[in-house]
């Protein structure tokens, strides 16, 4: 396929870690440390291809990847799955979701149980979907389970506004949505994560361009590069940032540039702009409360927002007490470190979110990087690698 | 979440709403374009495009050029590890 066999040749990405191997090790200037590199790549689609590739299991032990908190049903807390449960589970609502949402557990079932139970709940593909359902069903309200980044946000927003056009009454918006600079903010502000760099989200990027990073590297001096999500975009990325770190620069780079431009998509920002507005905080499984960091619907959509048409429990619950995933979503423990990684918690019986999303780090480590990855963990910790001038 | 899959514009099928048939890996889908249409990109001018297909929109238009000049510095890099 155009675009993508093209950004998956083996013979480009074998050169491209042999010169991740030269830039990490002895031949370049980075300085010297007795540690892996630690980079950070922000998106769950990111953490995916990494492993699908195999690209973790492949790269030197001088590189650690940190798996982000860019996987929006990751970071969906307990609370806030209770709320959508609640809404879809009154008689006279139809609730649509993504598929993707369906698993995650609230703090005592997920929407997939209350499905089974009798809610009335729909998966779509598209937010566009619930329009038509609302139409046949006028004597019922048409509940849409916004959640995603500001890659998703404009497809909500546009859904609106087309439903505010054709006049649609019985339809809202239950609007989780995330920003992303403000969750890496709060990660860098986290004195036990030490990083080195990021791969930034490429389809965030695609909406907000590159400029909204800045702050990255101008107050936290940090690297980073906005990546596609083929594995020769991902190593290709991997490979600006340690040429930053060679050369000592700290910028803002887009590897990305087919899709992604400086100032991102207007049409897009537009609509978000006009529909949305920032919460003052949000909160995020296992990073707490972020300020600024979600999206609600303004008071001129009110109309949409099922929060202002219905009443929600709206309670904070902690997660629950064998969940690790706040930890994996600061990048700070791995999957494997989790007492309940593949034993109590799995793909099939998920007890934390970041094994229901096949963006999850555990639920990408379980399904395709477990043992090779533990092995080369086990090994490192035993031989010491030496980056030096 | 954040997927994205790039798809060719094959033909408009409501100008007004500004849909169209994408083709994705081969299957053809309805997907809104109103992210990629503004003054200079009318909603006519958009058959034969590559786009990014997201959750049933497009959310940008693919830069041939750019993914050219982006092919050309990974051969650089092959040439240079050689
Ligand atoms: S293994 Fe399960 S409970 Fe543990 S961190 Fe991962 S998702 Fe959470």
């Amino acid at each position: 396929m155009k675009y993508i066999n093209e950004f998956r040749d083996p013979q480009t990405a074998q050169a491209l870690f042999k010169e991740i191997n030269r830039l990490s090790r002895g031949d370049s200037r980075i300085a010297p440390t007795e540690k892996p590199l630690k980079i950070m790549e922000i998106c769950g689609g990111h953490t995916h291809s990494i492993f699908k590739y195999g690209i973790e299991a492949a790269l030197p032990d001088t590189i650690e990847l940190i798996h982000g908190p860019g996987c929006p049903v990751c970071v969906m807390p307990r609370g806030k799955l209770d709320d959508a449960i609640a809404l879809a589970e009154q008689p006279n609502i139809i609730f649509t979701t993504f598929g993707d949402a369906m698993r995650v557990p609230g703090s005592k079932k997920s929407l997939l149980q209350a499905k089974a139970e009798g809610a009335d709940i729909r998966m779509v593909y598209s937010p566009l979907d619930a329009l038509p359902i609302a139409k046949e069903n006028p004597d019922k309200e048409v509940v849409f389970f916004g959640i995603g980044f500001e890659t998703t946000a404009p497809s909500t927003a546009l859904t609106i506004l087309q439903a505010a056009a054709e006049g649609i009454k019985n339809f809202s918006i239950f609007a989780n949505h995330v920003l992303v600079v403000p969750a890496l903010e709060a990660l860098l502000n986290n004195p036990d994560l030490q990083l080195d760099g990021f791969v930034g989200p490429g389809h965030v990027s695609t909406i907000i361009g590159t400029k909204p990073y800045e702050i990255i590297a101008e107050t936290y001096h940090k690297p980073l590069v906005v990546s596609g999500f083929e594995p020769l975009d991902i190593l290709q990325s991997i490979v600006m940032v340690l040429q930053q770190l060679a050369e000592g620069r700290c910028e803002v780079e887009n590897q990305y540039t087919r899709l992604v431009e400086s100032e991102g998509n207007k049409v897009a920002l537009d609509a978000i702009n006009k529909v949305f507005a920032v919460r003052d905080e949000f909160e995020w499984r296992g990073l707490g409360n972020i300020s600024q960091s979600g999206l609600k619907i303004n008071e001129n959509y009110a109309n949409f927002d099922a929060e202002a048409k219905f009443t929600l429990p709206n309670r904070q619950v902690a997660d629950a007490a064998a969940c690790q995933c706040g930890e994996i979503l600061k990048g700070v423990l791995k999957p494997w470190q989790c007492k309940v990684f593949g034993t109590a918690c799995t793909p099939e019986n998920p007890i934390g979110t970041c094994m229901v999303s096949s963006e999850g780090a555990c639920a990408a480590y379980y399904k395709y990087g477990r043992l090779s990855t533990v092995g080369k963990q086990a090994k490192f910790k035993k031989t010491k690698v030496k980056v030096a001038n | 979440m954040c997927l994205g899959i790039p798809g060719q514009i094959v033909e408009i099928t409501d100008e007004k709403n500004k849909l169209a048939l994408v083709n994705v890996g081969g299957v053809k889908r309805q997907v809104n374009l109103a992210c990629i249409i503004d003054r200079e990109n009318p909603v006519e001018s958009c058959v034969g495009d590559w786009v990014l297909v997201h959750v049933g929109f497009a959310l940008n238009r693919i830069d041939e050029e750019e993914a050219a000049e982006t092919l050309k510095m990974l051969q650089e890099i092959v040439a240079l590890t050689k």
